[in-house]
């Protein structure tokens, strides 16, 4: 690879004999090394750069109707209910939450997409999805959960004021004493 | 017959050129990347499909930290600097605040909004290395009684009449989900039914439905 000129700038006319001959150097230095690291660079800055455009989720609200008779009424029958806990804790119940909480079930962010993607597929075009988060959750679970229905292509889906009672079964699921006072939780507006 | 003599030519190459478009483009590529502004308030924010890329223009910006603190910004450009300033001009005459002129300037003039509407002008006397999110208190939003997002969401209101602001909510991966329903009540107060939550980009899990979908050529899908 390395070249090293040594023919000493031919074409120059002969010198006596016994005159030393001045070794001339060439000035030219292989570039291979350099290259090398060049590139180098370029594949290091390229990898450890990270696209970060932030994208956004578009979120359109409701109108908040006051007249009970304008609100959308909900097939019960065909509506899942996620609720979110502390601590990554998903929840879920189909339909009406039985009065004893026999329905009641738990999940997480993984396993909480197989449960969508059955009820869809058992459900006809009334499927629709309640996310109820409560006040212990954090801003994280609600995109993600709000992110699942993207990803599940759930066009239908709400966000709703947890009730007393869902908040309770949800703390006592989590393993607060049951006692825990409901009044924290919000009401239903 | 005696062969011609082929004359023994030097395999190597002359590098430089090579050389010279390996740093040309080293060089672009670091010209060329924006290194990330350095955040006032630190937020993390959580990672959705979405492919949206977040809008720039006519933006009003809630960020949500993870102590719960909420601060509003505009977006960087002159004409939204000036919806900052009536906006400011607009809360300063829906509540009364008695902020001068000049205080309304430095107020524009800092990178956010983070006090309560009794602590403004505090906060327009404050130097800018004393903006950061744990200096300043947040405007208030922790109760719903007290939930100051309202008046600064209606004075938006008020300024962008008849055009749409684009209004992103920055929210931290750890920010409770009650402050987060505060805004959105306060939003929803004031008819601004439109918004979109600042996420990063994450990868469509393979096999899943909206895979599936743009899979098919539904490129929309994922907005």
């Amino acid at each position: 690879m390395a070249e090293m000129d040594t023919s000493g700038g031919g074409g120059k006319h002969k010198k006596g004999p016994g005159v030393k001959k001045g070794k001339k150097l060439s000035t030219r230095v292989d570039l291979t090394p350099m290259v090398d690291l060049g590139f180098l660079l370029i594949t290091f800055f390229i990898f450890t750069t990270t696209m970060s455009k932030p994208t956004a989720y578009k979120l359109n609200l409701p109108a908040d109707t006051k007249d009970p008779n304008q609100q959308n009424k909900l097939n019960e029958k065909s509506a899942l209910t996620i609720l979110l806990g502390k601590d990554n804790n998903v929840f879920y119940y189909e339909g009406e939450l039985a009065p004893n909480g026999t329905n009641f079930k738990s999940s997480n962010f993984k396993d909480i997409r197989d449960v969508i993607l059955q009820k869809k597929a058992n459900t006809d075009t009334t499927f629709m999805v309640i996310v109820k988060p409560n006040d212990e959750s954090n801003y994280k679970n609600f995109v993600d959960i709000m992110d699942e229905m993207k990803i599940n292509m759930v066009s239908r889906y709400a966000l709703v004021d947890i009730t007393p009672i869902e908040d309770q079964l949800v703390r006592v699921s989590e393993g607060e004493p049951a006692t825990a006072a409901p009044g924290a939780a919000p009401g239903k507006k | 017959m005696a062969r011609p003599k082929i004359p023994r030519k030097s395999t190597t190459v002359d590098m430089t050129a090579m050389c010279d478009v390996a740093f040309l483009l080293l060089s672009f590529f670091i010209l060329t990347t924006k290194p990330k502004p350095s955040e006032a308030v630190p937020i993390q924010t959580p990672t959705s499909v979405a492919a949206k890329i977040a809008p720039e223009k006519d933006l009003v910006m809630i960020s949500l930290n993870k102590d719960g603190k909420a601060f509003l910004s505009t977006g960087d450009d002159q004409a939204d600097k000036d919806a900052k300033q009536q906006i400011i001009e607009t809360v300063n005459t829906n509540k009364g605040l008695g902020l001068s002129p000049e205080e309304i300037a430095r107020l524009k003039a800092q990178p956010f909004i983070g006090s309560s509407l009794a602590q403004l002008k505090q906060q327009a006397r404050m130097s800018s290395d004393q903006i950061t999110g744990q200096i300043l208190p947040g405007i208030p939003v922790k109760d719903t009684a007290n939930n100051e997002m309202t008046d600064w969401m209606r004075a938006v209101a008020q300024v962008y009449a008849g055009r749409k602001p684009n209004i992103l909510l920055k929210g931290d991966n750890q920010a409770q989900f009650p402050q987060f329903k505060n805004i959105v009540t306060a939003l929803k107060k004031n008819d601004l039914l439109k918004f979109q939550m600042v996420t990063n980009p994450e990868a469509i899990p393979a096999g899943s439905t909206l895979f599936q979908a743009i899979k098919n050529g539904d490129l929309k899908a994922a907005e």
